[in-house]
């Protein structure tokens, strides 16, 4: 990651990335690393998270919805971690899985009560369908929010797993064999 | 009114904000909303006094007829005058009292606020269920008081013990509510007091209410809580009870006393525990050495004499109960916070350290005189006038009543003679003690504590004032025919004559004051509610402790054979009564039903027979997966879709604990002992649950109309061709949001713990050896196995 500015890079150099590109920083270990796994992880990773996000807006007419949405993201983060490790799972999602939670939980019941404030009742939905030219007809259906707050939620448990169950026990393990060393 | 109740919550919500940067005008702040409760309920005077009343109601949640019902009466008034004065003459005391910008300060004006806003409101409602709302909020306020910080282990003990005997008698009180409310019809007190309801039913409500008013109005045997709350600042000692707290049980009694004038039961029962009350309160003060624990045994006397007042529900006795709960309001504050600034100013409220306080202090022990004139009920003060009613109230009836006038006369001796004790304690001139130093306390202490000195001395001369006010309220009571009338001077009759005898008696009682302690170290000591509280307390722990540690054992087999047995004996036998094997069973709807059927079946074999976690938790994760299958073939993608990534995130879940457990089952010789019976559970388990899939799927015979409608309305009502996700945000939008919420409580949950748990266990690891690092896995493994 820190390649200093050469003017001829070497020649085993030349395709390195010059910046963060979807993996943390850390190296593990070469014992533990699958390559493969990491490489297919970078590729799958940003396609799973776009997946997630249509089955959040397509759910509303066809499978899939907030909380499919979400498993899906997570899963994505669980990919990430099992070829990454320990030091990728919060690489690049720098929000503590609480915090995700909260907002999720937020979103989800401040959209509860926001139709209360244009005079409708608690969770009132309202339609609106628009053209834009390219595009087409697009139909916005407000309980999307609610299903956002609920993608999030989900989202924030699933790192929640990973933090708690996953590097937290990873973690353990490292500090058990340095004690017994 | 309710504007009141509602400024005073809203300014003590924002006082924290304020006290950060100065506690005084935290303090000042906070006495402005008593004192424009009290000048609106004063400019209302008049018309109230002449028998109008003023009433609000707020719909609360109309669906089930609850609301907020306030009304301002004559004894609202009362009470009011009593509130909100106190509440703003205590404030600005406090202010001296606390030091300045200290954390007692800073939490104790907005709950000192809290607490009059709510008592406020309990004394303005004319719902049984307002009562209750504000009654309980009242008790937490007076938690949050006396725990203040919490950090001595008295004053968490005091607080907690406040709370549960309080708060125990409201939720027995609210239950005599409810039985009320139901026998009557209506749940508003200015109805039940119209029509007052009768039978069984009022008796029960009678009693169940009355154990509410004397846990919190500190009756035998519920007394112990109020001395021992005496922990607390002398400011919140002062207003909790002198004003409001311990009143309010009282004023609850005097609010009720027109309804249950027809039952025998509520008399009797106030009058015999005020009685026993008042006796046993003054008794103990007469002993006390601290003077804040004496005027608290005082207050108990005192509360027991108002309840015999209320109680008796009689025109008399409930002029006589106003005046002296007035009067009592008055001097008892005056009492509190002169004790405060000795306190204060001395560094010590122990009678036997304090000497030739009188001349060191002399406006001070002028101002302590006058209150203790009142208590002792001296003319012209209004507890004389007061006691004067008091005694009349009995002098009419018959032999019980006569016997109940005989030791009202007894308990004012009592009380006459802790009034002398007091004033003699905290001012007289010792000769065997050195005289205590004290610096003279600010205007602003001395003045809030004369005021209501005064206020009494005021009442008393001024008496017909007293008497409009005392008459307004008795007037709910059966007219006599020639009413009793408040005076200074009704000439020599007997009332005087006890009078005189109450104070002669208790100034005799005083002087033989040595004799009389050693007396009562010779007696015997009966019953002590103290200890039988921390008695029960202690049975309680105790209990609990024996039951946690026979249920949480620890061991997950024993924790989901209990979950299985339950299952098999509730729902379990009503299907094998009610159970009726469908007779359109077929084998199959889909041909595709049978390759996953059998899957499932060969997986959930595999799992029995795996001998590696890592393959059982795989061969799961089969079955799960084959489920998902059937999903789809039944035509249910969503459900499907939520089913693989539940699944499979279970999965990775699993394989994530599993890393530090070891690869293979390992069973221990107890568990081979129990294998047989896990198994036998185990078949019934799974045996019930495939019964039950089949006859509960079997048992409806028509799509349910909800579905139906809910199919009907997804693309019109919501805009959604996909009616699952219709249901989820949509129909049943509320259930999700409560699920989610559940969800993230979840999570957090079991995060904590873990984290918690593996902090610990760091924190372990840094201090001892690391060899026992192991120790904690080798628990985990016991737990799984």
């Amino acid at each position: 990651m820190t390649t200093t500015p050469m003017k001829r890079p070497s020649w085993t150099t030349w395709d390195a990335p010059t910046e963060r590109w979807l993996l943390s920083g850390f190296c593990r270990d070469g014992k533990q690393r699958t390559v493969l796994l990491e490489l297919a992880a970078r590729i799958i990773f940003p396609t799973v998270l776009v997946l997630s996000i249509y089955l959040l807006f397509a759910g509303h007419d066809r499978a899939g919805g907030g909380f499919s949405g979400g498993l899906v993201a997570g899963q994505a983060f669980v990919l990430r971690y099992l070829a990454g490790g320990r030091m990728d799972d919060s690489a690049i999602v720098s929000m503590r899985p609480p915090v995700l939670i909260g907002m999720g939980l937020t979103i989800a019941t401040t959209s509860a009560f926001l139709p209360l404030l244009f005079g409708g009742e608690l969770l009132e939905t309202a339609i609106y369908k628009f053209t834009v030219p390219p595009l087409g007809e697009i139909k916005f259906v407000t309980s999307v929010l609610l299903d956002s707050g609920v993608y999030l939620l989900i989202v924030g448990v699933v790192l929640d797993l990973l933090r708690t169950l996953g590097s937290a026990i990873e973690a353990d393990v490292d500090a058990a064999e340095r004690g017994q060393r | 009114m309710l504007a009141f109740v509602v400024v005073h919550l809203l300014v003590a919500l924002a006082l924290p904000f304020l006290a950060r940067r100065s506690t005084r005008a935290a303090f000042l702040t906070a006495a402005v909303p008593p004192a424009a409760a009290l000048l609106w309920v004063l400019a209302q005077a008049g018309p109230v006094l002449s028998g109008q009343t003023i009433s609000e109601t707020v719909e609360w949640a109309p669906l089930i007829g609850l609301q907020f019902a306030f009304r301002l009466d004559a004894l609202a008034l009362l009470m009011t005058i009593l509130v909100a004065g106190l509440g703003a003459v205590v404030l600005v005391y406090a202010d001296s009292y606390f030091s300045r910008g200290g954390g007692d300060a800073r939490r104790s004006a907005p709950l000192l606020l809290a607490f009059a806003g709510a008592m406020l409101g309990l004394v303005f409602a004319d719902d049984l269920i307002t009562v209750y709302v504000f009654w309980e909020l009242t008790t937490i306020c007076s938690f949050l008081l006396v725990g203040q910080a919490g950090l001595s282990r008295e004053s968490r003990r005091s607080a907690l013990q406040a709370l549960m005997i309080t708060s125990l008698g409201g939720l027995v009180m609210l239950l005599g509510f409810v039985v009320l409310g139901e026998t009557a019809g209506t749940y508003r007190i200015s109805e039940l007091a119209a029509n007052p309801p009768g039978g069984a039913a009022a008796v029960v409500a009678a009693l169940l209410i009355l154990v509410g008013a004397f846990t919190k109005s500190a009756q035998i045997p519920f007394h112990n809580w109020l001395p021992a709350a005496m922990v607390a600042p002398t400011p919140i000692s002062a207003y909790l009870h002198a004003a409001s707290m311990v009143k309010a049980g009282v004023f609850l009694v005097a609010r009720l006393a027109p309804v249950f004038t027809d039952v025998p039961e509520w008399k009797l029962a106030a009058i015999a525990f005020g009685l026993v009350t008042m006796l046993v309160g003054g008794w103990r003060a007469l002993h006390e050495y601290d003077l804040k624990k004496l005027l608290a045994y005082g207050t108990v006397s005192q509360l027991g004499f108002l309840m015999v007042l209320f109680g008796a529900g009689t025109h008399t006795g409930a002029m006589a109960g106003a005046a002296m709960l007035l009067a009592h309001g008055m001097f008892k504050a005056t009492l509190f916070l002169v004790v405060g600034i000795i306190d204060h100013q001395a560094g010590t409220r122990d009678i036997r350290k304090l000497s030739g306080l009188g001349r060191e202090l002399p406006w001070l022990a002028v101002v302590a005189t006058l209150g203790v004139a009142s208590m002792a009920g001296l003319p012209p003060m209004l507890g004389f006038i007061g006691k004067e009613a008091a005694f009349s109230a009995f002098l009419t009836g018959g032999r019980p009543d006569l016997l109940v006038d005989a030791v009202l006369v007894l308990g004012s001796m009592l009380t006459v003679a802790y009034s002398l004790r007091m004033l003699w304690g905290a001012f007289a001139d010792k000769p065997e003690l050195p005289r205590t130093k004290a610096k003279k306390p600010s205007a602003e202490a001395l003045i809030p504590a004369g005021l209501p000195a005064l206020a009494g001395i005021v009442l008393g001369i001024g008496y017909p004032v007293a008497d409009k006010l005392a008459g307004s309220y008795a007037e709910v009571f059966a007219p006599v025919a020639d009413p009793y009338h408040l005076a200074l001077w009704h000439g020599f009759n007997l009332p005087l004559l006890l009078s005189a005898l109450a104070v002669t008696g208790g100034v005799a009682l005083h002087l033989g004051r040595v004799q009389l302690t050693a007396a009562r170290k010779k007696l015997p000591r009966p019953l002590d509610a103290q200890r039988g509280y921390e008695r029960i307390m202690a049975l309680l722990e105790r209990v609990a402790v024996g039951v946690t540690g026979r249920l949480q054992v620890g061991s997950l087999p024993t924790y989901l054979g209990i979950i299985l047995l339950t299952m098999l004996a509730i729902p379990g036998s009503a299907l094998l009564v009610r159970a009726a094997v469908p007779d359109d069973l077929r084998a199959y709807d889909n041909l595709l039903q049978v390759p996953l059927a059998l899957v499932v079946i060969v997986a959930a074999i595999a799992v029995l027979r795996s001998r590696r976690r890592l393959t059982a938790v795989l061969l799961v994760g089969v079955v799960g997966y084959g489920i998902g299958g059937l999903f789809i073939v039944d035509g249910g993608p969503d459900l499907a879709l939520a089913q693989f990534l539940v699944e499979t995130l279970t999965l990775v879940a699993f394989v994530f604990v599993l890393r530090r457990l070891p690869v293979r089952f390992t069973q221990s010789d107890t568990a081979k002992a129990w294998q047989a019976p896990k198994a036998v559970i185990a078949i019934a388990a799974g045996t019930f649950i495939s019964l039950a899939a089949v006859i509960f799927s079997s048992a409806r015979q028509a799509p349910p109309e909800a579905s139906a409608a809910f199919i009907a309305n997804a693309e019109k009502g919501a805009g959604a061709t996909n009616v699952v996700n219709a249901i989820i945000v949509d129909f049943r939008a509320f259930d999700t949001v409560g699920e989610i919420a559940v969800l993230a409580i979840a999570a957090t949950g079991v995060a904590s713990l873990i984290l918690a748990s593996r902090h610990e266990r760091r924190k372990r690891s840094t201090r001892v050896p690391p060899i026992s690092v192991k120790t904690p896995v080798k628990q985990q493994e016991e737990v799984r196995e």
